[in-house]
């Protein structure tokens, strides 16, 4: 149990390391902000490697997304380092960044019915980034687009692609956008709820064309999702945030069979399963907000195996044998998950 | 579609014959007595000659009965003789028609340009750029029309002598010039309105989601703002230069008169001033139907702009 160094091997050269977050802070000079909305966040995906953030609302999941491509506010204050191929994000200038955004990172965002310009076709958004960042010619981006679209499964591409965001349904506009994103091969796709607002064929769908581009060509995928099962059925390793902390990182087969941290045990107990008889078990209290502020853990309010040192504990992250971490003082206990299960 | 256009052309005739109607009222109820005007001054006219004039042209018939034979002539295509030139109305008009519309585009063209531009530059820059633009503007705006006029006519055109000072020119190039400091001072007093439209629908139109997705994409952020903000941010401000142009008709009067241009604005002056009956309610109508014509073709922009409004049109 030692707080976990950064590896030298996993230098900003490692060509198979796609996207480094160290010790990435966020503070937005809100009023009432009295915690940062990311503190000190470690997170790191593989070339080809899909990993999952999971956590409630609030917790920072779209914050690190964004992070990723510095699409946060201008008066946000930021520490760490955010490296995406051996560069980091936080220190590029204009230029590199417009090459790094339109190349290699591609971001699904949350809410597709927003994300398209209203009074702008859906071929326009499609090509948007293929003629006026990669200058595409045209004609060869238009085709893209219309393979981009059949790939996602949408029926009558080009007749789709005259249409206007407003003339399809949410979760046609929802392939429209992971359409747009996958536009250019990008080397790591941040899918912030991707699916979220799929049926469960069509997510199926969606889930298998991602994974076409992570074995076909090595895609690096954050899969950001309140899902905990999902994630941990589809990604590699999983990342469980908490009040701007990452509680604990684990491969998603670990992380489901024994969760370390009392939070994730909670999280996995508030879904229902088949043929299991205990009652759904909701983690008691309510996600906590940018101006709760916590002198130790932040999970003590909500946790069922806190003690009163908890409460002082600076949250570190902990190595546990697997290769994962968890930020739990009490990672004395074997099973927290039988506790948080009563 | 052919259901539309009948409809808008049906809109448009209703609303010109009520508007003909409170024109010929209104000229009706003003004081003064055109008769006496017609006879060459007050002191010598006899009563009989008053009521000889009154009888030619029908100034005694109720008022029904005059608006009826007006717009009888209307219809027919005949807007009556004026009483001051002694010249059919149509051809007194269809003269000026031209220049006064020129004047209109050219201070158009003008304001839109500059207006808009200003407001893109207040959006972008904010700031210290965006209070200098606001105190320029609307000062600009709070000057009368005729001390704009005045101001431009003694800087640019006497002291500086970079344009004429009167009079409408010949041919393309000429007019363009003559017509350059009426234009202006017609244009200045709008660029506050333009610029502050425009630059609140583009700062509302940066807080949209899609505009940070298409930064995110890694668009420049000239094309950001050309391609999603300005272009999203344009039916507000087409609707107000829509409403700006069409008042403009009526802000010619003033400036027509201060350059001594010969347009509708300085034919409808004199027509008031002697109490011409058939002079006045042609322009008047003119402008109320050049009114109307920019609002229905702003109306029928809307869709090309925003697609959205198409589909509230035809669900309706």
């Amino acid at each position: 149990m030692v707080r976990k160094e950064s590896d030298p091997a996993k230098t900003p050269l490692d060509a198979e390391t796609l996207l480094d977050i160290e010790d990435l802070t966020v503070e937005l000079p809100g009023v009432g902000a009295r915690r940062p909305v990311l503190d000190a966040v470690r997170l790191r995906v593989d070339r080809g490697e899909v990993v999952g953030l999971v956590g409630e609302s609030g917790s920072g999941k779209s914050t690190a997304a964004k992070a990723v491509l510095r699409m946060l506010p201008r008066d946000a204050h930021l520490r760490g380092r955010v490296g995406v191929a051996g560069r980091d994000v936080l220190t590029l200038n204009a230029g590199d960044l417009r090459e790094l955004r339109a190349r290699r990172v591609a971001m699904v965002h949350q809410d597709p019915r927003s994300s398209l310009n209203p009074v702008r076709r859906i071929g326009d958004f499609l090509t948007e980034r293929l003629i006026h960042t990669l200058g595409r010619p045209k004609a060869q981006a238009y085709a893209e687009a219309l393979r981009l679209l059949e790939a996602v499964g949408i029926v009558r591409p080009a007749e789709r692609l005259r249409q206007f965001p407003h003339e399809l349904s949410g979760g046609m506009l929802q392939r429209v956008v992971i359409a747009a994103a996958l536009a250019g091969d990008p080397e790591l796709l941040l899918a912030d709820e991707a699916t979220s607002a799929l049926d469960v064929t069509t997510q199926a769908e969606i889930l298998a064309i991602l994974r076409e581009h992570r074995t076909g060509r090595g895609l690096g995928l954050l899969f950001i999702t309140h899902d905990l099962h999902l994630a941990a059925a589809y990604c590699d390793r999983v990342y469980v945030m908490y009040a701007g902390r990452v509680v604990e990182e684990r491969t998603a087969e670990r992380l489901f069979e024994d969760p370390r941290h009392p939070y994730t045990a909670g999280l996995l107990a508030c879904t229902p399963e088949l043929g299991d008889p205990r009652p759904i078990s909701p983690i008691p209290g309510r996600p906590p907000s940018l101006d709760d502020a916590f002198p130790g853990c932040p999970f003590v309010a909500r946790c069922p195996v806190a003690e009163a040192a908890c409460e002082t504990w600076l949250p570190v992250a902990r190595e546990l044998d697997d290769g994962g971490s968890v930020m739990c003082r009490r990672t004395d206990l074997d099973h927290p998950a039988e506790k948080v299960r009563r | 579609m052919p259901a539309r256009a009948l409809r808008i052309t049906l809109g448009l005739l209703v609303t010109l014959l009520a508007a003909s109607f409170v024109i010929f009222g209104a000229i009706y109820a003003a004081p003064g007595d055109p008769a006496a005007f017609l006879v060459g001054g007050q002191e010598d006219a006899t009563p009989e000659k008053l009521a000889a004039v009154r009888a030619a042209y029908h100034l005694d018939d109720p008022l029904w009965v005059q608006y009826g034979d007006w717009i009888g002539g209307v219809l027919r295509g005949d807007l009556g003789r004026s009483m001051q030139y002694h010249d059919q109305v149509a051809d007194l008009v269809s003269s000026r028609v031209p220049t006064t519309l020129f004047l209109v585009g050219y201070s158009a063209v003008l304001f839109v340009v500059a207006g808009v531009a200003l407001g893109v530059l207040s959006a972008v820059r904010g700031g210290r750029v965006d209070s200098i633009v606001v105190a320029v503007t609307t000062l600009l705006a709070s000057i009368p029309k005729f001390v704009k006029a005045l101001a431009l006519v003694a800087f640019l055109g006497v002291q500086l002598g970079w344009f004429p000072v009167t009079g409408a020119g010949e041919g393309f190039g000429d007019r363009l010039h003559h017509l350059t400091l009426p234009a202006l001072s017609l244009a200045l007093g709008e660029l506050a309105v333009v610029s502050r439209v425009t630059r609140q629908s583009m700062l509302e139109q940066y807080a949209q989601d899609h505009v940070t997705v298409a930064r995110a994409a890694g668009l420049s952020e000239f094309k950001v703002i050309r391609r999603h903000v300005l272009r999203n941010a344009l039916a507000p401000v087409v609707t107000m230069c829509g409403l700006i142009i069409a008042s403009l008709f009526a802000g010619t009067v003033v400036v027509e008169t201060a350059f001594g241009i010969s347009g509708m604005g300085s034919l409808l002056v004199q027509a008031i001033n002697t109490h011409d009956f058939p002079v006045t309610q042609a322009v008047l109508l003119l402008m109320v139907l050049a009114y109307m014509l920019v609002t229905t073709f702003v109306d029928l922009v809307h869709p090309l702009i925003d697609p959205r409004v198409r589909l509230e049109g035809s669900a309706a």
